[in-house]
């Protein structure tokens, strides 16, 4: 697809033959995932998390189907069919602790593998459609999560809908009327129990859809790779068949390790234990917390306490959702030629402190609201609304960037040490075009 | 660059309303004296006690889930529902079938029917698909009898509070004369009872364990207030996780399954790797160099 040294489908099997002529599936596939597709021969184990995130899409779907077999979509009746579930329905705790333990894992896995593409610079040109339907893929996972957790119809499935369509209740003059019309009605009830339900069905499949434009864009400029240093030859490139197909073997074996150590033997950890009371609109518990992978946005929405021209409350949910939308600008906001933080020694400083931050923002996300978290997470807003708007923009004007390697099979074969003065390779910072001699 | 001048100023605007909360909340941290609130100060974090089925290799030790059920039958039932669990559940501790059938026939609420005749609410005595019974009618009867503070459903208990068994443990023997040192506005009022494993540390809940000997056990255990609360803990586990060994049992198959299976991927990965990997600088396929390829290849 991508280079034109490429392995080409040649089917030998007359029925396969037959099958290219008509319709070229086996071709695509092989082309997508298979021997047709060369991939960097550097890359390191973040970059599993790719493969690993479509899996646990795939086991979203799955025990996510068989589940709607069994629940009931009704305020009366939504809770105890969970509880049936649990109990009554062969295997069913199994089915029901994989998909809640599955959402966490399918963040974790995305997490990682968004941290991967500011790292190694992968949302940069000639990338930038492959990072943008990333992020809409992360937007409508965050909404499937949501909603999914509303189902249980506990307390915290309750009062956490009761908060979120809330925050669109912060929005001047329609906000009422919107968060009445999200809902069906003045607080959460059947009305929205049945949308959420359907929208939580409905939104696995548009992710599907997504992720096929998203390995798309990525087979036009091929992957990235941990010198950010662009494909130049047969020499950098290994087929993904088998190289890749078994490094994610073992990769998603290490993964099914560790989710299958949540699942059986603590399936309710990441869990809120209020979610175990039925939801009741008289009693609100005593903290309202989101799932642990909203705890960061939570964070940045509730460290905005004092009016400022707008209500506090408008400043937060701003904050809250431009922290998202703003990742859409950022193959615009940091222009430095060079992708790989490697050899971007100032701006990979800066990223671990926005991984610092990131954590940090999480921890005090699930905390109450009480000081001196909220000093914490007020500082936290501050870096990383600075990191993406400020320091980025002006840093890749000045950083100083080390020299790139001449190539990837260079960097392979020579090791570290070479990496740093490889023969003919221009060393002044900003070099116009580094690293992307082949593309440009 | 008009986008680049655009997100500093976003930027900026962000930082500096985050920066002027953060001043507000100084200031309102170093100016207002921050005690420690009294609930706080008083309440206990949940006893140390194990149970069998806790940790990896959990599994329910059965005649101690038959003592518990002995007291919650004799003592929590007269207040509390447990409305997931049915009689023919009970299997699951070891009674059989006429047993079931018996407890389910003697129990102390009938189960709610219809008379066949005239259509109007009656009772009749549970057989064992029967959930377990509640002793209230519904929500306003219970609150009715119990000053106003329904008695919650126990079936999920150990998973819809925090520590789970130990919380339920530290509950049932907690109950204590509050301490001199508890400001007035927060000693317990009328029909409530003082205990700091409580969150709000005022219970509704009378001490319902409240002697020795309380229980008479059918399998001459002696029962002691530790005893007793310790069992029907232990049976709470089970009504809330009754697949708790399935779970555990599946988990350990599992496992070796994926371990088994990832190092053999393992290997196979470095098998198919292995004509790839440098070694030493030296490659063992053909290999061309980078600088005779070129830029445009």
């Amino acid at each position: 697809m991508s280079f034109p040294w490429a392995e080409v489908y040649k089917p030998k099997n007359p029925l396969m033959v037959w099958m290219d002529e008509r319709l070229p599936m086996p071709r695509l596939v092989y082309n997508a995932i298979g021997a047709g597709y060369p991939v960097p021969r550097n890359l390191n184990y973040f970059w599993n998390f790719g493969v690993l995130a479509g899996v646990s899409l795939v086991i979203q779907i799955v025990t996510g189907i068989v589940l709607a077999m069994h629940y009931s979509t009704d305020g009366n009746t939504a809770f105890q069919s969970v509880e049936h579930i649990m109990r009554d329905v062969n295997s069913g705790w199994l089915i029901r602790y994989a998909h809640a333990n599955g959402a966490s894992f399918f963040f974790i896995v995305v997490y990682i593998h968004i941290f991967r593409g500011l790292y190694y610079g992968s949302y940069k040109a000639p990338r930038e459609m492959v990072w943008l339907l990333g992020l809409v893929i992360f937007l409508l996972m965050m909404a499937t999560a949501f909603m999914g957790y509303v189902l249980p119809w506990g307390q915290m499935s309750y009062w956490g809908t009761q908060v979120i369509t809330g925050l669109f209740g912060a929005i001047p003059l329609v906000g009422e009327t919107l968060q009445t019309w999200l809902l069906g009605g003045f607080a959460p009830d059947n009305a929205a129990l049945n949308r959420f339900f359907s929208l939580h069905y409905l939104l696995p499949f548009v992710i599907a859809g997504v992720i096929i434009l998203h390995i798309w864009a990525l087979h036009i400029p091929g992957s990235n790779n941990p010198t950010g240093v662009s494909v130049k030859g047969p020499q950098d490139t290994v087929p993904f068949h088998p190289y890749y197909t078994a490094k994610d073997g073992f990769g998603l074996g290490i993964f099914l390790i560790l989710f299958s150590i949540m699942l059986f033997f603590l399936p309710n950890y990441l869990g809120h234990a209020d979610n175990y009371i039925p939801a009741n609109p008289l009693a609100t518990p005593a903290e309202i917390v989101p799932e642990w992978y909203f705890w960061p946005f939570y964070a940045i929405l509730r460290a905005f306490t004092v009016d400022f021209i707008l209500p506090a409350k408008l400043w937060g949910v701003l904050a809250m959702f431009f922290s998202i939308l703003l990742l859409f600008f950022l193959p615009w906001l940091d222009k430095s030629p060079v992708r790989s933080a490697n050899y971007r020694p100032t701006y990979a400083k800066f990223f671990w402190i926005l991984v610092a931050d990131v954590l940090i923002l999480g921890w005090v996300g699930g905390l109450p609201a009480e000081e001196p978290y909220l000093m914490i997470a007020q500082t936290a807003t501050i870096y990383y609304f600075a990191h993406f708007l400020i320091i980025l923009p002006i840093l890749s004007k000045i950083e100083r960037t080390r020299p790139l390697p001449h190539s990837i099979s260079r960097s392979v074969l020579h090791g570290e040490a070479a990496e740093s003065a490889p023969p003919g390779t221009a060393t002044r910072p900003n070099a116009p075009g580094l690293g992307q001699t082949a593309s440009a | 660059m008009f986008l680049r001048a655009f997100a500093v100023l976003a930027g900026l605007a962000f930082c500096a309303v985050a920066a002027w909360s953060l001043l507000w909340g100084v200031i309102a941290y170093l100016s207002e004296p921050h005690e420690e609130s009294v609930t706080h100060q008083f309440h206990k974090a949940p006893k140390h006690v194990s149970f069998a089925s806790d940790g990896p290799v959990g599994h329910f030790d059965r005649q101690q889930l038959q003592r518990g059920f002995q007291v919650y039958k004799e003592v929590c039932a007269a207040c509390h529902s447990l409305d997931y669990v049915a009689f023919r559940n009970l299997a699951d501790l070891g009674y059989n079938e006429p047993e079931i059938k018996k407890i389910a026939a003697d129990w102390a609420t009938q189960t709610p029917s219809i008379n066949p005749d005239t259509g109007e609410a009656a009772t009749r005595p549970a057989i064992a698909a029967d959930k377990i019974p509640s002793p209230y009618l519904n929500e306003v009867a219970a609150r009715a009898a119990n000053n106003n503070a329904a008695p919650p459903d126990l079936s999920l208990i150990t998973k819809a509070r925090e520590d789970g068994s130990r919380y339920v443990y530290s509950l049932l023997t907690g109950y204590q004369d509050p301490p001199a040192s508890l400001p007035a506005d927060t000693r317990p009022g009328k029909g409530l009872y003082y205990n700091p494993y409580f969150p709000n540390l005022n219970l509704a809940m009378p001490p319902p364990i409240v002697a020795d000997g309380q229980v008479t056990y059918a399998d001459g255990t002696k029962s002691t207030i530790d005893q007793m609360s310790k069992d029907v803990s232990a049976f709470l586990v089970w009504t809330a996780e009754p697949n708790l060994e399935a779970r555990h049992r599946t988990g350990w198959a599992t496992l070796i399954f994926l371990l088994f299976g990832t190092i053999l991927a393992y290997f196979a990965y470095k098998n198919i790797w292995a004509d790839r990997k440098a070694k030493g600088g030296r490659e063992t396929t053909s290999f061309t160099d980078p600088d005779k390829v070129g830029p445009n290849a």
